[in-house]
């Protein structure tokens, strides 16, 4: 597994955040001394394998994790077919990290660096590094879907949690929406469309972003959302665009199954937790009553102890790692069903207007205007972009779940092997303890 | 097979998938040596072979269905090769025999700390465990108990001689008449009496109070223990069931995926496997429940001697304080004194109303009881500083044989976990290859 390679924003601060793997960001990095919030997504590499394109997900900030980031990606490329892999470029690299609170009278918010590194003439310097806050991006995907309506925008981290429930500012929040930040960047600069949008250019690379210009755009999203479900009637969509359809609708589901058992997991793990770490207190007590017997039963006591730091471990990881990257793909379907929705909108508009154009040629023979070709042209576009970018989201997701499911038996295996090995010192402990007693007896 | 402990037939197959084998393994021979030791033990092979149920009529005329206990036992001589071993002699005995020769030995061996017998009902069951007395499970690991019991009184230095016993083992009809007129009955009714009666001994002896307060806190502490494991033993199991629901979802899941269905498809069977493999792994760890349970029920054994030197211990005292009072009667007798000193009343004690004679006869008679005071007192003594002395060698004895099974307990218990970590361990690298080919 990959995760975990590359350490090295050198520019993020020195104070590492509890170990946490993520598979949607990479490595995990030093932390500013900063005192605020501080969490950084390292640089990471395979992270971005886990959702994304795993060749060119990430973005160093630094010389030198550009360098580990070029040599993972040669691994991969030998032992990967990600058709994807060797064909994009690779001269966009982004990273979002270094997670910062400001408090100011009107409101409290976190910003993210975002960092980037090209080689394209798009932009000015090869180098530079912003501070964005939530808005920034969600205005940043908002520009991208209204500006390429014919492709699948990647999706943002959820903008509301539940309320009460959890801390927004808290470390363990902050770091987990940094993480899928970082995923959506990576996944727009990845895009061999989407990358080369000069919104995200702006994002990327302006001092000042300019947004209020966004309040607009709230109206035209308001526009094609109602486009979408005033809807004409389609004629006959594609068959492989209603397969689409089907799909997304029973992975969605599986999902969320997959996230409810998951969810479950945890809670039975919690509660088994609490009586474990009851039953070695028992232990413990009783190694108090006890001579002989005494350090035998502390022993237990202390293995015990062990496996319940183990599954603590285990347990963790599944609600910092596993469930984000679940909940990112349910996400990326809802976006996936979108685009669907919008191409289904172009064909419908185009099949009605050509309907219209043949009634009217057949009445007075005129020529089926350019238009209603701009429109065939449009879905046509729209049907190429789509299919071009629902076989990478494929791709993507194949590798995304074969990470995912691969870590989590690793974190299960791993959690084992802890046991096996605790378990397997205290009957060292009670072995000994029996020679001894054996050689004492025949003394 | 004949081990002393109800898990061996287990924990050697357990061991046997283990890394930690050969050691062990000889460790319980040697242990189980040990305790055949006994002449019974020599002589003749005890096993309890299989439980049949019966219907019958109760004494009450009632209809009830109960479980039988087939007893095997085979002289132990060694069975030359190429021989074929002797053919048991076999009798049934239900688990209410089993009762009235425990309460045998306990009236008849009062300074013995007697084997438990297996729970009557089960205790601290996890909720997916039967509680049916009738549940083959059950009935199962009553055998195994019960011939542990046999196994505990036959490897006893004291118990295993006793006449009783070996009838039990050996004749099927007649034995319950011959138990009852050795008449210990009679003598469970007194003792039961004096037992129950409140009293309160003026020096206890150190060593039993030290023992009693011992044994209810390993009463406590066991069945704490027994409860706490239960309900891991619940949680375990929801949480190695739920990881099943991942085997439905990812066999539904790759109907829908071309590359990762193969892979998806067979990772949902290990999953599956996953969650049937806690089924084996908890019934095996009621072996261990098992084990911790007879100590469980050792604790009132030993309580019940404690109790019994008590008992003991207060009829030499009733006794010495009898006999104290006597001599000061005679002490008062012979010096005129009385408590309540008074010249009229002295006067009229040594010279008016008895006369000399009268007085001789009543030291005679003061004499007399004195000596008898004196016989019981010594006896008293004797029974006491006896009870002490054979208890106490019994109480080293299980003291040692405590130790000894409790840590074989753990040992075996360590094994078991080992043995689950490794089927984890395995299951999920299983999966990992399949979500590696995705």
């Amino acid at each position: 597994m990959s995760v975990g390679a590359p350490r090295g924003l050198a520019s993020s601060g020195q104070k590492p955040i509890a170990e946490i793997l993520h598979p949607l960001s990479a490595a995990q990095e030093p932390l500013s001394p900063g005192l605020d919030v501080t969490v950084t997504v390292g640089v990471d590499k395979e992270a971005g394998l886990t959702n994304g394109t795993p060749v060119e997900t990430s973005s160093p900030a630094s010389a030198s994790s550009l360098f580990n980031r070029l040599q993972l990606d040669d691994d991969l490329e030998a032992d990967t077919r990600d058709p994807y892999a060797s064909t994009e470029t690779r001269d966009l690299f982004v990273t979002v990290d270094d997670p910062k609170k400001h408090v100011s009278t009107m409101e409290t918010y976190i910003t993210y660096r975002v960092s980037t590194k090209t080689s394209r003439i798009e932009f000015d310097l090869p180098e530079y590094c912003m501070r964005r806050r939530y808005q920034d991006f969600d205005w940043l995907r908002i520009k991208l879907e209204d500006s390429q309506p014919t492709h699948l925008i990647p999706p943002l981290p959820e903008k509301f949690v539940m309320k009460g429930v959890v801390d927004r500012f808290s470390e363990e929040f902050v770091e987990t929406r940094m993480k899928a930040l970082d995923k959506f960047l990576k996944r727009v600069a990845d895009h061999p469309v989407l990358s080369f949008n000069p919104h995200l250019n702006a994002f990327l690379s302006a001092k000042d972003l300019n947004k209020r210009q966004g309040l607009a755009l709230l109206t035209k999203v308001g526009e094609s959302v109602k486009h979408v479900a005033g809807g004409y009637k389609l004629r006959a969509r594609p068959a492989e665009f209603c397969a689409m359809g089907e799909y997304l609708d029973t992975f969605t589901q599986k999902l969320g199954t997959i996230d409810r058992i998951a969810q479950r997991i945890l809670k039975e793990q919690s509660e088994y937790l609490t009586e474990v770490r009851e039953y070695g207190t028992v232990y413990s007590s009783w190694a108090g009553s006890e001579e002989e017997l005494q350090r035998p039963l502390e022993g237990v006591a202390d293995s015990v102890s062990t496996c319940c730091r183990g599954l603590v471990d285990q347990s963790e990881n599944m609600s910092q790692d596993f469930l984000p990257v679940l909940r990112e793909y349910i996400l990326y379907i809802e976006s996936m069903k979108n685009v669907l929705r919008k191409r289904d909108q172009s064909q419908a508009e185009y099949e009605g207007r050509l309907e219209a154009a043949i009634l009217r040629k057949q009445e007075d023979r005129t020529p089926i205007p350019v238009e209603v070709e701009k429109c065939q042209d449009k879905v046509e576009c729209f049907n190429a972009d789509l299919k071009a970018d629902w076989e990478r989201w494929q791709s993507n997701k194949r590798q995304d779940f074969k990470q995912l499911l691969t870590g989590m038996a690793d974190k299960n295996i791993n959690y084992y092997e802890k046991c096996q090995a605790a378990w397997e010192s205290l009957i060292t402990l009670l072995q000994d303890k029996q020679t001894e007693d054996k050689t004492s007896e025949t003394n | 097979m004949m081990m002393a402990d109800p898990g061996s037939n287990e924990e050697v197959a357990v061991i046997g998938n283990t890394d930690i084998t050969s050691t062990e393994l000889e460790n319980n021979i040697i242990n189980t040596m040990v305790e055949r030791g006994t002449a019974l033990l020599r002589k003749m092979e005890i096993n309890v072979a299989e439980a049949e149920k019966r219907t019958g009529k109760n004494t009450v005329n009632i209809q009830e269905t109960y479980t039988v206990y087939l007893i095997e036992t085979r002289p132990a001589e060694a069975v030359p090769d190429g021989g074929t071993p002797a053919t048991p002699d076999t009798l049934w005995r239900r688990y209410s025999e089993f009762e009235l020769l425990r309460t045998y030995l306990l009236i008849t061996y009062p300074y013995i700390i007697i084997p438990p017998l297996p729970e009557k009902r089960a205790e601290f069951q996890w909720h997916k465990l039967s509680a049916d007395n009738l549940d083959p499970d059950f009935v199962e690991r009553r055998r195994v108990g019960l011939e542990n019991f046999l196994l505990r009184v036959a490897s006893h230095p004291v118990l295993s001689n006793d006449k009783i016993f070996f009838l039990f083992l050996t004749e099927e009809k007649g034995w319950r008449e011959a138990v009852l007129e050795t008449g210990f009955q009679d003598k469970v009714d007194s003792r039961l009496k004096s037992l129950n009666a409140m009293f309160r001994v003026k020096n206890p002896d150190k060593r039993f109070t030290a023992l009693k307060q011992y044994s209810d806190e390993l009463n406590n502490v066991i069945s704490q223990l027994l409860r706490v494991r239960a309900r891991v033993a619940d949680r375990l199991y929801g949480v190695y069931k739920v990881h099943g629901n991942y085997g439905r979802v990812f066999s539904e899941w790759s109907a829908i995926e071309k590359e990762m269905g193969d892979g998806l498809q067979s990772a949902g069977h290990h999953m599956d496997t996953y969650a049937a493999s806690i089924d084996d792994i908890l019934e095996e760890e009621e072996h261990y429940a098992d084990q911790l349970k007879e100590y469980l029920f050792y604790t009132e054994a030993v309580r019940s001697v404690c109790r019994k030197h008590e008992l003991i211990q207060y009829e030499l005292e009733i006794a010495a304080q009898d006999l104290a009072y006597k001599k000061q009667q005679k002490e008062e007798l012979v010096t005129g004194t009385v408590r309540v000193f008074s010249l009229k009343g002295m006067t009229s004690k040594l010279f008016g109303q008895e006369s000399p004679e009268q007085r001789e006869s009543r030291m005679a008679a003061l004499e007399q009881s004195i000596q008898e005071g004196e016989e019981m007192v010594k006896d008293k003594n004797k029974e006491c500083q006896e009870f002490v002395r054979t208890a106490w060698e019994d109480i080293e004895r299980f003291k040692e044989q405590k130790d000894k099974d409790l840590r074989e307990a753990l040992i075996s218990y360590a094994i078991m976990q080992i043995s689950m970590c490794k089927k984890g361990i395995q299951v999920w690298s299983n999966a990992k290859e399949c979500f590696n080919k995705m």
